[in-house]
């Protein structure tokens, strides 16, 4: 198929239509709307579910309902509707239902604004609902990989019984792009043996997160973590630029990580020797691969558009071989190419100490930035 | 003495889709009849294999252990959104949520109204007993004004707590609801009528009628702290008067329905 322009949004709902979703529930919110509008024409047309929630509450417990079918389904939706989605999230999870979403990030917390961010990245990877669970998390940085990711995101909700996110922002969700799209899959007519469809010829079956005896739970959290355990294995994600001579590393996901490649080729021109490593999956987090540059890198920069929610897992990773610098801007804010540069510049220049917090160490250069008075 | 040469002829027992699990239920709780009557109207109509029921948070959580349809087991409040996701899946199949009063008239207000209100091809078993019978007793959104629970110590003041919620009256206003009515199960003549009622929801559902629900004024003598004489003489006394039974939307369509 060729490539033809794309906004983000549509490009991940018409993948996910390609891709055999068989039901879509979901509730309007900017900056995914136009997401949950493709899907309002597309899906019946194909003769396939779509329905508009009263609530991203109910969007998610419709979504619960229809994964227990064992039908493909997914939802979408921006960070305080995701908020709104951890109580489902958490039964589903406990339920070992798959399900995906999508979520285009907005500015927070609270109703913030509808400018990108990636200010969900602790509430999805590490938790947001009640109880042990993991998500499987991937983070397009173009139009053609939120497409290829969405794809994927079903294969590995089903492969593993579990949860799949795509998290985009509002950069990735509303930009177009020329990019490519799957050829359509053809629905799935069979279904899995633990699908609830009507006892029709066999024994009734229930799907349920509750395990009243405690012991029985613990079995069932058990089974969660070996899951959990050959998802690290085996579905780690990353991309690397430049790696191989790189004395400084730059670590970003998303957006984030697509703009500091600019700045990293720059700092290339200019003869600096940096490369970058972009997460994919979030979750599981490419932590060997962390560890590996730790070894042959001298110092790191992380730059996120947040305030160092994934610094912190990158800190688990290098475990103090290493400095560490952070880069973030938060609420909305997108760093521009040149912000990153001078600080791949700054970084190649100073010395960076191993000890104290990048964190705090930011947050007295960030002050300048947005012109901060105490 | 008389013996008698008639052959034996079974006149009562446990319907095919009840299944043979004592319940945890206390004694004398009406959960009971209403489980028996929903199991018998499956059998009658032939539905059991392509029932899908969804049990609710409360004292009905384990609901799913009682039929011998597949079953799923929703949040608090939220059975018919999942209830939602599964007929639209699953068109053909007959999709019931068991709620009581917290699931469904506090927790759940939101998604019950608009399960009604997009006519959603459900039947929903409301179960009322003017309480919360699982966390022991607190009060409910159908806590009657003066009923004194574990919450309300000194009996609901309206004053600072409100009314109580009339599903059935509230639902039968929505454009959506097919068939909306209450019924009690405090006497075999109610128990009749209500088992009458269980079948036209289900009946609303198959004929694809919309949304129906059956609101059965159910006892909690446990958390009522009085006998189960006394508990079925209490809903008589005082929830009728506040919970009048009733048609309050029945399609004109199921009128050509015999049953």
């Amino acid at each position: 198929m060729a490539k033809e322009l794309l906004k983000g949004n549509i490009a991940m709902a018409e993948a996910a239509v390609r891709a055999g979703v068989q039901a879509y529930f979901g509730y309007p919110i900017t900056p995914q709307t136009e997401l949950l509008e493709w899907m309002s024409e597309r899906l019946p047309a194909l003769g396939r579910t779509f329905l508009q929630a009263e609530s991203e509450v109910a969007a998610i417990n419709m979504l619960y309902g229809a994964a227990c079918t064992g039908a493909r389904v997914m939802t979408s939706s921006s960070s305080p509707g995701i908020s709104l989605m951890m109580e489902g999230l958490s039964y589903i999870a406990g339920t070992e239902v798959p399900v995906v979403l999508i979520d285009v990030m907005r500015g927070g917390p609270g109703l913030g604004n509808i400018a990108p961010s990636q200010g969900d990245y602790n509430q999805i990877v590490h938790g947001g609902g009640h109880g042990d669970y993991h998500p499987i998390v991937l983070a397009p940085s173009s139009v053609q990989e939120a497409i290829d990711l969405t794809v994927l995101a079903f294969d590995l909700a089903e492969k593993y019984r579990t949860i799949a996110f795509v998290i985009a922002d509002g950069n990735i969700g509303q930009m177009m792009e020329p990019a490519e799209l799957p050829p359509m899959r053809p629905l799935r007519t069979e279904y899995p043996d633990w699908a609830v469809r009507g006892a029709m010829g066999r024994e009734h079956r229930f799907l349920s997160s509750i395990y009243i005896e405690p012991k029985d739970e613990e079995v069932t959290n058990y089974r969660l973590m070996q899951v959990w355990n050959r998802i690290q294995e085996n579905e780690v994600r990353y991309r690397e630029y430049y790696l191989d001579d790189a004395e400084i590393v730059v670590v970003g996901f998303g957006t984030a990580g697509r703009i500091a490649l600019s700045a990293v080729r720059n700092a290339r021109a200019q003869g600096v020797k940096v490369g970058l490593l972009r997460p994919i999956t979030l979750s599981p987090f490419p932590f060997e691969e962390l560890e590996k540059i730790s070894n042959q890198a001298q110092k790191l920069l992380v730059v996120e558009m947040n305030s160092g929610q994934m610094l912190e897992d990158v800190q688990r990773a290098i475990k103090g071989r290493i400095p560490v610098e952070f880069y973030g801007r938060m609420g909305g804010m997108v760093p521009f190419p040149d912000e990153i540069l001078s600080e791949i510049l700054r970084i190649n220049q100073e010395d960076i100490p191993l000890t104290g917090d990048p964190r705090q160490r930011w947050m007295k250069r960030f002050a300048a930035v947005i012109n901060w008075k105490n | 003495m008389v013996t008698t040469t008639a052959p034996v002829q079974v006149v009562y027992q446990r319907p095919k889709s009840l299944s043979d699990t004592p319940t945890h239920y206390c004694p004398g709780c009406t959960h009971g009849i209403a489980h028996r009557l929903i199991a018998e109207v499956m059998d009658e109509m032939g539905i059991r294999e392509r029932a899908i029921g969804v049990a609710p948070v409360g004292c009905s959580v384990f609901a799913y252990n009682y039929f011998t349809c597949d079953f799923v087991e929703a949040a608090h409040g939220r059975a018919p959104a999942m209830a939602t996701g599964i007929k639209r899946v699953l068109p053909d199949r007959v999709v019931f949520t068991y709620q009581g009063d917290g699931d469904m008239a506090s927790i759940g207000m939101s998604e019950i109204v608009h399960a009604a209100g997009r006519g959603e091809n459900i039947t929903v078993i409301f179960i009322n007993n003017a309480i919360y019978g699982m966390t022991g007793g607190q009060m409910a959104p159908t806590t009657l004004p003066g009923q004194q629970t574990t919450s309300s110590p000194h009996g609901r003041d309206v004053e600072t707590m409100g009314f109580p919620m009339k599903m059935a009256e509230l639902l039968s206003q929505l454009d959506g609801a097919g068939y909306v009515v209450r019924r009690s199960l405090h006497d075999p003549k109610n128990i009749r009528m209500a088992k009458k009622a269980i079948r036209l929801a289900f009946e609303t559902q198959v004929h694809g009628l919309g949304f129906s629900m059956v609101e059965l004024l159910s006892t909690c003598n446990t958390n009522w702290g009085v006998s189960v004489l006394e508990a079925m003489q209490w809903l008589k006394d005082h929830m009728l008067p506040m919970y009048p039974i009733g048609d309050y939307k029945v399609s004109p369509a199921l009128e050509n329905i015999k049953v």
